[in-house]
């Protein structure tokens, strides 16, 4: 009796366990098949987006943080430092040499005002020289004149004493001329030439 | 069953049109082909590393002259340096110029992943939200706890609008709070939708490269997505970059 009723729970239990397999299987087919249908509606340019797919966030956000602390480091320990270095540096430079082009561009201005004055100061010089000369010149001249004109003067005084003694000369012959003219008119007419009368005479003619 | 029949119909159809344009975000072991643990090398890690090579390459070996009349590779350092500096300085102000390091490191992971992410083959970690997120809510927190360390109650100054009327003070701080919160959501998205979008795009041109008649139309239109997608490359970038120095200015000058 005890057996049959245990043959009979084994029997059941053989049955339930077949069913549940059944069902396992059938469920986990269903499973596969979904899984395909899935990873073929994928491949086929379905609507599944790789960016939507949960189980790759982990593995992208994990290289991503690795990534970022890495590109990090390599900035801020090896390359930050160096580019700011190397601008400041350059910035310094092109300052200083800013500095120096300003200092020199000054002393250029500075060596253009000494030539300048140094040019205004000989264009003075020799204007002065220049006057100097005049000066001297027209010193020169001048005395000259005053003696060509003192010579002249003499030369003229002398020619006309000359000519004042040779007018005085004249005269007299004029006189005497007259004086033997007109006693030999009145000679001539027949009269006696008086000496004074004649002399009177010729001496009121010249005279007047 | 339905379901099926669309994939094998679209399967059926992979000797003419195939679109796969979403294949190029897929996260995979680089060695290996079990499940991704958080360890494992994917190839995100791989392009990860090579924008982090990259960053070497311009930032120790590029300036590893010192020189004073820089070389070609010590200009391009300077060059991404001092736009970026200027950058914070002027946004920021003054005192920001010591978060510089950190925004820094930001926009030259965005920039080199966006630009490695062009290369035919490779994959772009900044499509990917997960990467995006971490960014942005990265962004969010940090701005956040400085701006109450730095002001105190103060900071709460950000949503109260002194100079607005005082009856519409309440609403205007209800608004402010609720985009001062949107503010991590739309970074991290700015940045992953337009990688995504730009890369799918030419993704579904090159799809149609494949036929014939369609396909001199499809390469202009590759091209043409190409350029546009360079040029996205760096204003996505810059964009993230300068939102965060703006960012940062609220949380250190929070009165409006």
């Amino acid at each position: 009796m005890t057996d049959t009723t245990t043959e009979a729970a084994h029997t059941a239990a053989d049955a339930a366990n077949t069913v549940a397999d059944t069902a396992h299987d059938a469920a986990a087919a269903v499973a596969h098949g979904a899984a395909d249908v899935a990873a073929h509606g994928a491949e086929a340019g379905g609507a599944a987006m790789p960016q939507l797919d949960p189980s790759t966030f982990s593995n992208q956000i994990f290289w991503l943080l690795v990534t970022l602390v890495v590109i990090y480091f390599v900035l801020s320990r090896i390359a930050l430092p160096r580019i700011s270095a190397v601008l400041a540096e350059r910035s310094g430079t092109i300052s200083n040499d800013i500095a120096a082009a300003e200092e020199l561009k000054v002393r250029a201005v500075e060596a253009e005002a000494a030539y300048d004055k140094a040019l205004a100061d000989a264009r003075t010089e020799a204007a002065r020289i220049v006057a100097e000369a005049k000066a001297a010149i027209q010193a020169d001249l001048d005395a000259e004149i005053a003696k060509a004109d003192a010579a002249i003067a003499a030369k003229t005084a002398e020619s006309e004493k000359a000519i004042a003694e040779i007018r005085a000369n004249a005269l007299t012959s004029v006189t005497e001329v007259a004086k033997d003219t007109a006693a030999a008119v009145i000679e001539a007419l027949g009269g006696a030439a008086d000496a004074a009368a004649v002399d009177a005479a010729v001496a009121a003619q010249m005279k007047g | 069953m339905g379901k099926t029949d669309v994939a094998t119909e679209a399967h059926g159809e992979s000797t003419g049109l195939v679109f796969h344009p979403l294949d190029q975000f897929k996260v995979t072991p680089l060695f290996g082909d079990g499940p991704v643990a958080f360890y494992t090398i994917t190839n995100a890690t791989l392009w990860m590393a090579i924008a982090v090579l990259c960053v070497i390459a311009v930032f120790v070996l590029g300036s590893r002259g010192r020189a004073l009349v820089p070389s070609r590779s010590q200009s391009i350092a300077e060059l991404f340096y001092g736009f970026i500096y200027k950058m914070v300085e002027d946004v920021t102000g003054h005192d920001g110029v010591k978060y510089f390091p950190y925004i820094f490191t930001a926009f030259l992971f965005i920039f080199f992943a966006n630009f490695l992410g062009l290369l035919p083959l490779s994959f772009t970690p900044t499509s990917h939200i997960a990467v995006t997120a971490v960014l942005g809510f990265g962004v969010f927190f940090i701005v956040t706890i400085i701006g109450f360390v730095k002001n105190g109650v103060h900071f709460l100054g950000l949503f109260w609008m002194s100079d607005a009327p005082l009856a519409l003070r309440p609403i205007i701080a209800v608004i402010e709070v609720i985009s001062y919160f949107v503010r991590p959501v739309s970074h991290s998205i700015r940045l992953a939708g337009n990688i995504t979008a730009g890369h799918a795009m030419i993704k579904v041109f090159a799809g149609f490269a494949a036929i014939a008649a369609v396909a001199p139309a499809a390469v202009v239109a590759i091209s043409a997505a190409y350029a546009l997608e360079v040029l996205v490359a760096g204003i996505q970038a810059y964009v993230f970059t300068i939102l965060t120095c703006i960012y940062l200015k609220d949380a250190l000058h929070p009165a409006h």
